[in-house]
């Protein structure tokens, strides 16, 4: 590599720079596409390993100028409280309902990921970086953080869940007779975070709100559970 | 733009709240998450209104996952833990996500149906 290109790699610029770009093209092509498998931040991430593989890139090198834009995470999980605070009043009447469905079904979720990792034989690692693989990305990097994961894996799991919970949740109402709107959004927004929720939107005004209101009670009813579960069934 | 800096600092110092009262009392739980929930506690209260940090956080919900792009490309870094285990993960992501919206949506219908027999 010639002087002045390591040097550029070198500099904060390169990691900060290329984000930029690979999520303005990422963007571009979703909005063209509408598909959710044209996630921009799976294009994005394809995009730039892909450029750090073809040019032997190291990660450490990336990361000088990533880890200014992983700072923002923090602030990211926070800010999670606004649209919480903004539909929560839709917990009113229904709240026993809602929270029974939430809790009960991401515990049911945990421990599925546990045991199958068991059955598998995967180490606890990799097993401890699934567990929140249902909920919204900032609280999922937490917890994987918390139970000693490696957030990386637990982004992957998250997005690879998302695009497919797409499809999959509303086709497991329809199976299985889930026709209550209320309980259509709370499981498509339990299941599969942000993602599921643009697809509860189309569904519904009921299942779209509903749907984003258990992405945040979801987050946090893991936070609690996934410590408790991983101690007793690992 | 000062008004989003403002905002922003806002937001920061509850960040960091939620950091010292993690730290300090020994929560078990990572300081953001508390950081998020001292957030819901304030607007609730209304001792934070919602006009104070509004502006931020649209411009930052509105494109959150730019901010997991780092994270998501140290999946580079996870090749070789994860070599030979990517069938089982995509597996256990698909079926986890079937088992949640199956008992969630479950639970949440019974139990809005027997709260309308009630009624």
């Amino acid at each position: 590599m010639s002087e002045l290109a390591s040097m550029f790699v070198e500099s904060p610029v390169f990691g900060i720079g290329i984000s930029l770009l690979a999520f303005y093209a990422g963007s571009l092509v979703y909005k063209r596409t509408a598909s959710p498998l044209m996630n921009p931040l799976v294009l994005s991430m394809l995009m730039i390993i892909a450029l750090l593989l073809a040019f032997h890139i190291s990660f450490d090198d990336y990361n000088r100028g990533g880890r200014f834009i992983s700072f923002f995470l923090g602030p990211a999980t926070v800010i999670l409280a606004v649209p919480l605070y903004r539909k929560i009043s839709l917990l009113k009447e229904n709240a026993v309902p809602i929270l029974a469905g939430i809790g009960l079904g991401s515990a049911a979720g945990i421990a599925s990921i546990i045991l199958m990792c068991r059955l598998f034989n995967l180490d606890e690692l990799v097993s401890v970086s699934m567990i929140p693989k249902s909920v919204t990305t900032p609280i999922g990097i937490e917890i994987s953080g918390q139970l000693g994961g490696m957030p990386s894996i637990t982004v992957a799991a998250i997005v690879f869940t998302g695009v497919t919970g797409v499809l999959l949740g509303p086709m497991v109402c329809r199976l299985f007779g889930i026709e209550d709107k209320v309980a259509i959004g709370v499981a498509i927004g339990t299941s599969s975070h942000a993602l599921g929720t643009t697809k509860a939107v189309e569904l519904g005004e009921t299942e779209g709100a509903m749907s984003g209101l258990a992405i945040g009670i979801a987050g946090l009813v893991t936070v609690f559970l996934a410590p408790v579960l991983a101690e007793l069934l690992m | 733009m000062i008004r989003y800096l403002i905002q922003f600092g806002i937001i920061l110092f509850v960040c960091f709240l939620g950091d010292l009262l993690q730290s300090s009392l020994n929560i078990p739980v990572p300081g953001n998450i508390i950081g998020m929930l001292l957030l819901l506690i304030l607007l609730l209260t209304g001792l934070l209104k919602m006009s104070m940090i509004e502006d931020v956080s649209n411009f930052m919900l509105k494109h959150l996952s730019f901010f997991f792009i780092p994270a998501a490309v140290g999946l580079l870094t996870c090749f070789s833990v994860l070599e030979g285990k990517w069938t089982e993960l995509m597996f256990i992501s698909v079926f986890s996500t079937f088992i949640i919206a199956l008992v969630t949506g479950m639970t949440v219908q019974l139990l809005m149906k027997r709260r309308k027999a009630g009624e």
